[in-house]
């Protein structure tokens, strides 16, 4: 009797197990999906991979630390380990120094710039407009600043450079007050 | 008597008022140039309708408002537009924006179309929003809002309250308005009821302001005698002087005792709030046909030699401001945009005066003594000061700390920048200001949230993009191949039979 409802049991949350797993099946990896949301887009490849989604898997996989992406800085790692439960590590040298103050885009002058394409093929986020033999000119709104356009790939010297977003009055902070004097306290 | 609500919070400051004497108006000579910004409002810049070296008269539109939220900006006295560039604003960054720079010819000369008897009664709603939106105006009261848009919305407008209060300490502008033109206000504000059709409508004064109250009375009772109805409806309310109680959230719960919604407008719970000052120049826009061309500013403080209000032409620098109130009394002093709660810090003074400018406060230099601060002792003042129900003390942790969501779950936003809880803090933290950082922090992280996202999104299509032109070109290669061996296969057959032939008569 006992073997015959436990028999049943199994056969019954089997069946509403293979269910369930057809049912709320997840599509793709979700820590990855959550690691990628964490990073910041902006497909530099700083890391050693080829863009933001690539080094989420390596991530997940333990196929990479978590400090190594500069855009994303301190503030980034300490995000990531929080999601993984990890140690925070400091940013790893190797992969390049985070830069915490204005945003940068790059900027092509037309005069020297000779329509190779280059840049306009490589931008990984289709931010760079142009053809064949014609000028080509970066829409700044969408350049995440990767850097992956500037020379040695654009073959001029002075045709594409890094340049600090403008400060106007709705990009423009604050900054820190001064902090309480400790030295006061005591 | 009407029934008054109270705000939560709230301060009673020292109003050194008298300083600067609220009964008379002083003119100032026209200064040598005039720097016009093309964005004094909120919204979109104004798009400039002049080039260096046009002739300008007063009054002429020079920069005209091209979309829904913003305002026409106009000569605000005759002369020679001599560029157009960018110039420091008044704003707390010092950046810099467009502005349109006119050499003034000292005629002061109005522009022919500007012109009086208009026949206001006859203008409808229409007529009227549009001159409201052609002359510039905007929300005098600090916020800059332009006045037409405000005026157009449709949902049923209860109260209308007109702004008299003026709670920051030291500023008297708008006492000096109500004072020396109370008919204007109320003028304006009988084209406003017209405009809005409100059940009530109130004009709000401080009670440290008797003579404005007289004024505004004594206005309404000639109105009467003069047999216009109308103005009957209008009730001169004087309320208790806390400050903030002149912000717009504030004053309309003390006179209605409703609460404006999160992130809501006032018209959502049935309440029009505007400026004593913008009512005023409603009225010489329809009535006189004037532009929005000056304004009544207070200078004032410790520091400035002869403190007075004074009529200052829009884009006038701050320089010839203060030259015209004495000049300064030492070289140690700084100058504040507005008043010493919500005020800014100018960097220098070539920044000229805009419509939001209601005084130039000219202080003495805070003592290092007086700034040194002390940690936080959690002692919660700043709590029952904050007029918005906030805790500033918790704001202040999560501030530091740039912990977006704790911010947002305590209600940053919501902060007015009052100033109530720095005041009131016993280790003189100058909470505001970790305010505003956490705020500037905070658009910041959302700007690289949108624009991670995008990138996201835009990286996603592009490999979808290689992918596709991969596997199309991977396709081509392969039809090609098959259409190679098809041929091939096609020709094999044909000079099959031959190799038959061939075999067989070998």
């Amino acid at each position: 009797m006992a073997i015959l409802i436990l028999t049943l049991l199994a056969l019954i949350f089997g069946i509403a197990l293979g269910y369930f797993a057809i049912r709320f099946r997840v599509e793709g990896d979700p820590v990855v999906e959550q690691i990628d949301a964490l990073l910041p887009q902006t497909q530099c490849a700083q890391c050693g991979f080829p863009g933001c989604r690539p080094y989420a898997e390596a991530i997940a996989t333990q196929n990479a630390e978590i400090n190594q992406c500069p855009p994303g800085g301190d503030d980034g790692i300490k995000a990531i380990a929080d999601l993984l439960g990890r140690e925070v590590v400091p940013l790893n040298p190797d992969n390049g120094t985070a830069n915490d103050n204005l945003r940068m885009v790059a900027v092509i002058n037309e005069e020297t710039c000779i329509g190779c394409t280059k840049c306009v093929q490589v931008c990984p986020v289709d931010a760079i407009v142009g053809a064949a033999k014609q000028k080509h000119n970066v829409i700044d709104e969408y350049c995440t600043g990767c850097e992956l356009c500037i020379p040695p790939l654009c073959p001029v010297e002075d045709c594409i450079q890094m340049q600090p977003v403008e400060v106007t009055i709705s990009n423009w902070k604050w900054s820190l007050p001064v902090q309480p004097n400790k030295e006061s306290v005591a | 008597m009407k029934k008054l609500w109270t705000f939560k919070g709230g301060l009673k400051l020292p109003g050194f008022k008298k300083i600067s004497n609220p009964a008379s108006v002083n003119k100032i000579p026209i200064p040598d140039n005039i720097i016009l910004p093309l964005r004094q409002h909120i919204g979109e810049p104004a798009e400039p309708i002049v080039d260096v070296g046009d002739q300008v008269y007063k009054g002429q539109p020079v920069a005209i408002s091209k979309s829904l939220i913003s305002a026409s900006v106009h000569a605000s006295t005759s002369g020679i537009v001599t560029d157009i560039g960018k110039y420091t604003i008044p704003h707390q960054s010092g950046v810099s924006e467009m502005c349109i720079v006119i050499k003034t010819d000292q005629k002061d000369q109005w522009h022919p179309n500007i012109e009086s008897n208009l026949d206001p009664d006859n203008l409808d709603t229409e007529e009227l929003c549009a001159r409201i939106r052609e002359a510039g105006i905007v929300g005098l009261g600090g916020a800059v809002f332009p006045s037409a848009v405000k005026l157009k919305a449709t949902r049923q407008i209860d109260t209308l309250i007109i702004n008299g209060a003026e709670c920051e300490p030291y500023i008297t502008c708008d006492d000096a308005l109500m004072q020396n033109r109370a008919d204007d206000v109320v003028q304006g504000i009988l084209l406003l009821r017209r405009l809005l059709n409100p059940a009530e409508c109130i004009i709000a004064i401080e009670d440290n302001k008797p003579q404005a109250i007289d004024a505004l009375q004594v206005s309404i009772k000639k109105f009467k005698e003069k047999g216009i109805g109308s103005v009957a409806a209008i009730d001169v309310i004087p309320i208790p002087t806390i400050f903030p109680t002149g912000g717009e959230k504030q004053l309309i719960k003390v006179l209605t005792g409703k609460e404006v919604p999160r992130n809501g407008l006032p018209y959502e719970v049935g309440v029009i709030c505007l400026n004593v000052g913008t009512s005023a120049a409603i009225r010489n826009a329809i009535y006189e046909g004037i532009p929005l061309v000056s304004r009544y500013v207070t200078v004032t403080g410790v520091m400035v030699q002869r403190p007075a209000n004074f009529e200052v032409l829009i884009g006038t620098p701050v320089q010839d401001v203060i030259k015209a109130a004495g000049g300064e009394k030492s070289d140690r002093y700084e100058i504040i945009m507005g008043g010493p709660m919500m005020g800014q810090l100018l960097p220098h003074q070539q920044i000229p005066v805009v419509k939001a400018t209601n005084c130039i406060l000219v202080q003495d230099i805070k003592s290092e003594n007086e700034a040194n601060v002390m940690p936080c002792i959690r002692c919660g003042s700043c709590a029952s000061a904050c007029p918005m129900s906030l805790l500033p003390q918790q704001l202040y942790w999560y501030a530091k700390e740039k912990s977006f969501q704790k911010l947002q779950h305590y209600n940053l936003s919501d902060c007015i920048e009052c100033g109530c809880c720095a005041v009131v803090c016993p280790s003189r933290i100058p909470l505001v200001q970790y305010f505003r950082f956490a705020k500037s922090e905070q658009r910041e992280h959302e700007f690289k949230t949108k624009l991670s996202e995008q990138s996201r999104i835009r990286a996603q299509m592009r490999d979808f993009r290689l992918e596709r032109i991969k596997r199309e070109q991977q396709e081509r290669k392969a039809r090609r191949k098959a259409e190679r061996l098809k041929k091939k296969a096609a020709s094999d057959k044909a000079s099959k039979p031959l190799a038959d032939k061939e075999l067989s008569a070998g």
